[in-house]
């Protein structure tokens, strides 16, 4: 038995420890990169559910085969590209926040915030003027 | 067999050291770094499970783009993590035991690994997809005929996708600067290393081609409009690095971007209605050549294929140049 799940195992594994960064860590940069880590294992299980022992890639030709199974690879090829993007507005949200709070530490986060009488007015004085395409740039770190 | 179940042990262990060091780094930069050795382990081992369309796209999203956006964002915000206090460990290390007893536990249930008669391979499906496209479609790469015939629905969502999170990206840090906005930072350039400038000069024409044959060629080989377009970003963002934002700009100007973004959705979903005015369903493209379905299909999936590829590949570019004028622009 563990000669045939020693694959899934392993990609449990990584996608275990991404898991981890994304609960532990208050970093939310390093979450974003556990959020990565955690995909990858998920990416990689669904592929390596559809190999089949000894084949080859679904390109049909004369002479090859076994193939493994394409539906798998079509899923996971979109999600990488989709998964980029969404990598993408996490990462743009990080730096709305480190440009008005000043810090992108979960912890540091939430001790800005109470010490700010109104967090929510503070937020929407900076992010307003330049969202969503306004001319003046670079918002500024209070 | 021994080789692959060789190289496939010691790519997963690798895989695994690199994610532990990766949760174990404080400098951001350096986890970052090991992020793209890892995405490179990960299309290897895409390689290893047949998957070569996957492995392409993940050694040029992860390797390439990911990481350059990931250390722009660094370079804007801080690059040092705070050290994790001792409280946060615990829930996480809870939370991980109770997901991972779940999935060993389930996983007596999988098939194992490689074989051949899993529900995956006993589904009909399986035989629609790999032979039956033969006569359907008739193109030899049936991952490229899945993606754009077949579910050429679920692959207009994924488009959607991309092209809001570009949007999102936009509305969150504002569109890329103007040319002339932009201060080139006077203190480093990477163009006034020779080696890297004409390295880069002589490679940027040949990631073009590559991508442009990995756009056409995406029906017969490995390839098709994700890979190429994050090929072209790959090239795009290479170049922007290099000689600067202001230069990448001229080659590709704002208002190209900011047309080819919404072009791949409009090309894909007029496509769609083309066939239902001429008498099909959504996105089938049979009736597209009625007395030849196969060379309808052909034309479907090459006109569905370059829309994925330029809009992905504006996205791609549009969102590093907001980042990255981000950080020269104030």
């Amino acid at each position: 038995m563990i000669a045939g799940l020693y694959v899934y195992w392993a990609l449990f594994a990584v996608m275990l420890i991404g898991l981890y960064v994304v609960i532990s860590h208050g970093n939310l940069v390093k979450k974003l990169l556990g959020l990565t880590v955690f995909q990858v294992g998920v990416f990689l299980f669904f592929i390596s559910v559809g190999k089949v022992a000894g084949g080859s890639a679904p390109i049909i030709a004369e002479g090859a085969g076994p193939y493994s199974h394409p539906l798998p690879q079509v899923l996971i090829l979109t999600a990488i590209v989709v998964g980029v993007a969404t990598l993408a507005v996490g990462l743009a949200l990080a730096v709305r926040i480190f440009e008005s709070y000043g810090t992108v530490e979960e912890d540091e986060l939430e001790r800005v915030a109470d010490e700010q009488p109104e967090p929510n007015g503070a937020f929407g004085a900076q992010c307003v003027p330049n969202a969503p395409f306004g001319s003046e740039r670079g918002g500024g770190r209070s | 067999m021994m080789t692959f179940v060789l190289t496939n042990v010691t790519l997963l262990v690798i895989l695994i050291a690199t994610a532990i060091a990766i949760s174990r780094m404080r400098a951001l930069y350096e986890a970052t770094m090991l992020g793209a050795l890892f995405s490179l382990v990960t299309a290897s081992l895409f390689v290893l499970l047949d998957a070569v369309d996957v492995a392409f796209t993940e050694a040029a999203v992860g390797v390439g783009i990911s990481t350059v956006l990931l250390l722009g964002v660094l370079a804007l915000t801080r690059s040092r993590e705070a050290v994790t206090p001792r409280r946060r460990h615990l829930p996480a290390l809870i939370a991980v035991l109770l997901a991972g007893g779940a999935l060993g536990y389930a996983s007596q249930d999988l098939p194992a690994f490689g074989a051949a008669d899993s529900p995956v391979f006993s589904h009909p499906i399986t035989g629609t997809y790999l032979h039956q496209s033969q006569e359907d479609i008739g193109i030899p790469n049936t991952v490229t005929a899945v993606l754009a015939s077949y579910r050429g629905l679920d692959t207009l969502g994924e488009l959607v996708v991309v092209f809001t999170a570009g949007l999102a990206v936009l509305s969150l840090v504002g569109p890329p600067a103007r040319p002339e906005e932009t201060m080139p930072r006077a203190d480093f350039h990477l163009a006034d290393y020779r080696i890297i400038r004409i390295i880069s000069g002589i490679l940027m024409p040949f990631i073009l081609l590559f991508a442009l044959y990995v756009l056409f060629h995406g029906e017969y080989g490995p390839g098709g409009g994700f890979q190429a377009g994050v090929i072209f970003a790959a090239g795009f963002v290479l170049y922007g690095l290099v000689f600067g934002l202001d230069k990448a700009q001229r080659v590709v100007p704002r208002v190209a971007l900011r047309i080819l973004v919404s072009l791949g959705p409009l090309v894909f979903i007029g496509l769609g209605l083309a066939t239902m005015l001429l008498g099909g369903q959504f996105l089938d493209f049979d009736v597209l050549d009625p007395n030849h379905p196969e060379e309808g299909q052909h034309l479907g999936i090459l006109l569905v294929e370059t829309a994925i590829g330029f809009t992905v590949a504006a996205v791609m570019t549009t969102v590093f140049f907001s980042f990255a004028s981000r950080g020269v622009s104030r």
